[in-house]
């Protein structure tokens, strides 16, 4: 066990390096930001002068070596625009992000289960069939056109729901969160939903799937045959089997519910790192930009490894994979 | 709450009561739903608008010497000076809504439908190439697809599109990146399975050149799962084109698909003046859906372990 | 001595897109207590739904159509859910065929055990640990406290099932019906497990019905036969009868299939044919198109016959 999860370990970091040298070179490509950060009546002197103040007029690879070096030290430069160092912007606007993803699949997973638990038992229903209707729906669904008919309905329509920003804030162990005020909640509520959807659709389909596979099979028989309610033969022996791969792919689809963030950021203008990013792309922020990809594939290497070996520990078949069957 | 767990009894085995092609037999299982022949009726009907829609589109929406910027932002129904009916409104530039819609429809399933036969044939090329060579071809071509298909698409796509700019082309370059993947991974399970099927080794006996063996034999195996994802990464294509554009980042202004469409109007949406941006997001949606309707049937009468 | 299940015109029906596929069609037999019916026949003759319904496990699309169940006197056919849902695991109790798939896989064996106690007394969690022990014990799996801590998987084939066993005599059931629960294991295992089998029935007072395709399994075990084809029982009797003198040519055909009855280095003898699918049942004896004495007569279905005391027969040209 501690072999396979150093193995992984090492893994991880030959991929966050490989990312690194991707991300620095692609970003190098995007542009050059003098152009946006100087005045364009500047003559050549002037230019050479701010790229020289950013280092820019340095070879690539020789650039890349500084980067490394910086960011070994926990140093990924300064923003152009704002001018502090990006690592502590990324890490400013990181809870807002991480508030928003964690709100929105808590949604999914309280509605989505329970709902694709009643497809799977009952596929062929108008209950069942509406249901999976519903999830196509909810999978079809671009995410921005749903942000934009909620703040459509609820914001210029009812006037219930602010269509911007973000709520009021707390400190929670040092970290600011908004879910525990009410006027925080009543920022989430439209972004987290919108973010939901996606994520709930899939869900669905998955609970109602694995739950359709797992009542045809053998033990969900013999539980019948021992006389067990049918709420214990579901909500025990069914839930529990398909639980396993449904917490996987929810661990693993949190990485993208962050990615797809940014979209909802945008629409609700809500301040975390995706709305940076956009931001940052549009004013050719390099800093921000590289260091933004370096978080996020740092947090998704570390997502994919807890995930694997949250795995591990759920399902005993491959837990105790080492004890000898006995006779 | 009844379970249905019991097996059906047990029939004898090789009873074929009538022998019938299997696209007869595909067709038929896919007819048995209702809402899959709705989907796939509403995407001949949506395909016939767009391919149409230079000649059936009341106004061309491109021509500025058609527009009249003092019909702008109308709302649905209203009429021009000169009498012509604006059936969705107009939107900040005077510009008739439905036509928008037509030449936006147009360019999304064109961008979506390229890219994702684009994809395929990349996909399909190298998971055929891996599962079949096996080797070092193998583990390179699915480690890359691994390490690409661990990111989200839509980051993936952001950044190569900053980097490349804007334009149909690019766009469609990065589309394809992030779908080749999807391809390779599904056609090199089924291609590995079907590899140490005995009809290749027999292939294989007869010493038919490996090009053959593959195109002929080992690829039309391999079909009907690639046939569902296809279907599915469509919609996935068209979604994500029209998010890209949303963000700012995909086609120019220049050839609006129903994505730009959307941003643009976005901004009036406060204001009360919704058409603009709600009617292209709803012939959007239902594009998305009659896909996902059809991709949906087609993958549950293709599941195998479904069939009992 | 009365029977403590008495089956009479057991119809049971599956209503596909297909047509109607008479899995069990007009069954019958009487069982007495702590004896052990074999009831055999290959696949597709209706033999494993008989006993599902029996059991009360028949889902949609199929269902009882028709015919009376008793147990112990009471009638099943009449029951509710919740009452049936009473007696599985209680009275009569089910053993299947793939132990690998028969346990959860993901639950622990105390769980899986101390709930088949719990849904039907109420007992606390530590007796029935305690009675689960004893069940273990029981069956011959020793130390069982270990055992009960594990997981499924962690046990091979035969123990596997002789936990299913325990499981299936946790609440004394008057009724065990086995379903083929030999034929995925080896055939070491298979010798033990009819022994322990044998064993437990007759220390409990339970009934057992062995459901299997192998005659030569009923041989050692049974007291009475039922054989069945196409849904229906063509023969049924004491076993020793069954097998030394056999009415029903099926039957003579099962018999001289086993290959130990067949002389070394000669062809196996085999029924000619194969077994008619339920959904195209032509009109009279199932057995028809295979049976070497067939006739005109035979194309009305033969009504059930007592040829001798407690031996039924559907054959209007039996072997004697």
């Amino acid at each position: 066990m501690a072999a396979y999860a150093l193995r992984r370990l090492g893994q991880s970091l030959l991929v966050l390096a490989l990312m690194s040298l991707l991300v620095f070179v692609g970003v190098y490509a995007i542009g050059n930001p003098i152009e946006l950060l100087v005045n364009p009546e500047a003559d050549d002197a002037e230019r050479l002068r701010a790229a020289h103040a950013l280092g820019l007029d340095k070879p690539l690879l020789v650039q890349y070596g500084v980067f490394l070096l910086h960011a070994a030290k926990g140093d990924l430069g300064r923003s152009f625009v704002y001018n502090i160092p990006a690592i502590q912007l990324i890490l400013q606007r990181l809870p807002a992000t991480l508030e928003l993803a964690l709100a929105s699949t808590v949604i999914a997973i309280v509605i989505g289960i329970p709902l694709g638990l009643l497809a799977g038992l009952k596929p062929h229903s108008w209950v069942g069939r509406s249901i999976m209707a519903g999830s196509i729906l909810g999978f079809s669904l671009p995410t921005f056109w749903v942000g934009l008919v909620l703040i459509m309905v609820f914001s210029v329509h009812f006037g219930w729901l602010p269509p911007n920003g973000r709520g009021e804030t707390v400190s929670l162990l040092g970290v600011p969160v908004s879910f525990l005020t009410l006027d925080g909640l009543r920022h989430l509520a439209m972004p987290a939903l919108n973010l939901a959807l996606l994520q709930l659709s899939l869900l669905v389909r998955l609970t109602r799937a694995g739950t359709r596979e797992a009542i045809l099979q053998d033990y969900v028989k013999f539980a019948r045959a021992k006389g067990l309610s049918t709420g214990r033969v579901i909500g025990v022996h069914v839930l529990k089997n398909i639980l396993i791969p449904i917490v996987t792919v929810i661990g693993l689809e949190l990485g993208s519910v962050i990615a797809f963030a940014i979209v909802t950021e945008s629409i609700f203008a809500w301040p975390g790192t995706g709305k940076l990013l956009i931001d940052s792309i549009n004013q050719l922020d390099r800093p921000v930009i590289v260091a933004y990809l370096l978080v996020i594939v740092t947090l998704f290497i570390v997502i994919n490894l807890v995930v694997d070996v949250l795995y591990s520990l759920l399902d005993p078949r491959v837990r105790l994979a080492t004890a000898a069957p006995a006779h | 709450m009844r379970i249905a767990t019991t097996a059906r009894p047990a029939l004898p085995a090789a009873r074929l009561e009538r022998v019938e092609s299997p696209w007869r037999r595909l067709a038929e299982e896919f007819a048995a739903s209702r809402l899959a022949l709705l989907g796939l009726a509403l995407l001949v009907l949506l395909a016939a608008v767009a391919i149409t829609a230079p000649w059936i589109a009341p106004q061309n929406p491109y021509d500025l010497a058609q527009l009249d910027v003092l019909d702008s932002q109308l709302p649905p129904g209203s009429h021009s000076l000169s009498g012509k009916a604006y059936w969705l409104g107009t939107d900040d530039q005077g510009r008739d809504m439905l036509s928008a819609i037509l030449f936006g429809l147009r360019i999304s399933l064109t961008v979506g439908v390229a890219s994702t036969v684009a994809a395929l044939a990349l996909g399909l090329a190298l998971g055929l190439a891996a599962a079949y060579f096996g080797g070092w071809l193998d583990a390179l071509i699915m480690r890359i697809a691994d390490i690409q298909l661990s990111f989200p698409a839509i980051l993936i796509a952001l950044i190569l599109l900053a980097a490349l700019g804007q334009g149909v082309g690019k766009i469609i370059v990065a589309l394809v990146t992030v779908q080749w993947a999807y391809y390779a991974r599904t056609v090199r399970s089924a291609a590995i399975v079907e590899r140490q099927k005995e009809y290749i080794e027999a292939a294989k006996v007869l010493a038919l050149p490996e090009w053959r063996i593959v195109l002929g034999h080992l690829l039309p195996n391999c079909l009907p799962p690639l046939i569902v994802v296809a279907t599915v990464q469509v919609a996935h294509a068209i979604t994500l084109e029209a998010t890209l554009s949303f963000l700012g980042l995909g086609l120019p202004i220049t050839e609006p698909s129903l994505g730009l469409l959307i941003a643009n109007g976005f901004q009036y949406l406060l204001s009360g003046k919704y058409w603009i941006s709600f009617y292209p997001g709803l012939a959007l949606l239902v594009t998305i859906m009659s896909i996902n309707l059809v991709a949906d049937q087609l993958r549950d009468i293709l599941n195998p372990r479904l069939k009992r | 001595m009365s029977a403590v299940l008495a089956v009479e015109g057991l119809r049971t029906h599956f209503f596909t897109r297909a047509g109607v596929v008479k899995a069990v069609d007009d069954v019958g037999f009487a069982l007495e207590r702590g004896k052990v019916l074999g009831l055999v026949g290959e696949s597709g003759s209706g033999k494993s739904i008989t006993g599902y319904s029996i059991m009360g496990l028949v889902d949609e699309p199929g269902r009882i159509v028709a015919g009376s169940i008793r147990l112990e006197g009471a009638e099943l056919t009449r029951l509710d859910r919740e009452a049936w849902r009473r007696l599985r695991g209680n009275r009569i109790a089910m053993i299947f065929q793939d132990p690998m798939m028969t346990l959860n896989p993901v639950l622990r064996i105390d769980t899986q055990m101390v709930e088949a106690l719990r849904a039907h007394q109420r007992v606390s969690h530590a007796a029935a640990l305690e009675r689960c022990r004893e069940a273990l014990a029981w069956v011959g799996i020793a130390s069982p406290d270990e055992r009960l801590r594990a997981y499924p998987h962690q046990f091979s084939g035969g123990m596997r099932q002789r936990i299913a066993i325990a499981i299936a005599l946790l609440n004394r059931p008057a009724v065990v019906i086995a379903d083929e629960p030999t034929t995925a294991l080896d055939v070491t295992i298979q010798g033990q497990i009819l022994f322990e089998m044998q064993r437990l029935c007759r220390e409990s007072g339970a009934a057992l019905i062995w459901i299997t395709h192998d005659l030569s399994v009923v041989a050692g075990l049974a007291d009475s036969v039922c054989v069945m084809y196409a849904g229906r029982i063509v023969e049924s009797g004491p076993v020793d009868a069954i097998l030394d003198a056999p009415l029903h040519p099926y039957t003579r055909g099962l018999l001289e299939s086993i290959p130990s009855r067949n002389p070394a280095g000669r062809p196996l003898a085999q029924i000619p044919g194969m077994a008619p699918s339920p959904m195209a049942l032509a009109e009279g004896c199932a057995f028809r198109e295979r049976c070497a004495r067939a006739s005109t007569a035979c194309g009305v279905a033969p009504a059930v016959s007592n040829p001798a005391v407690s031996r039924t027969l559907r054959c209007v040209h039996p072997l004697q």
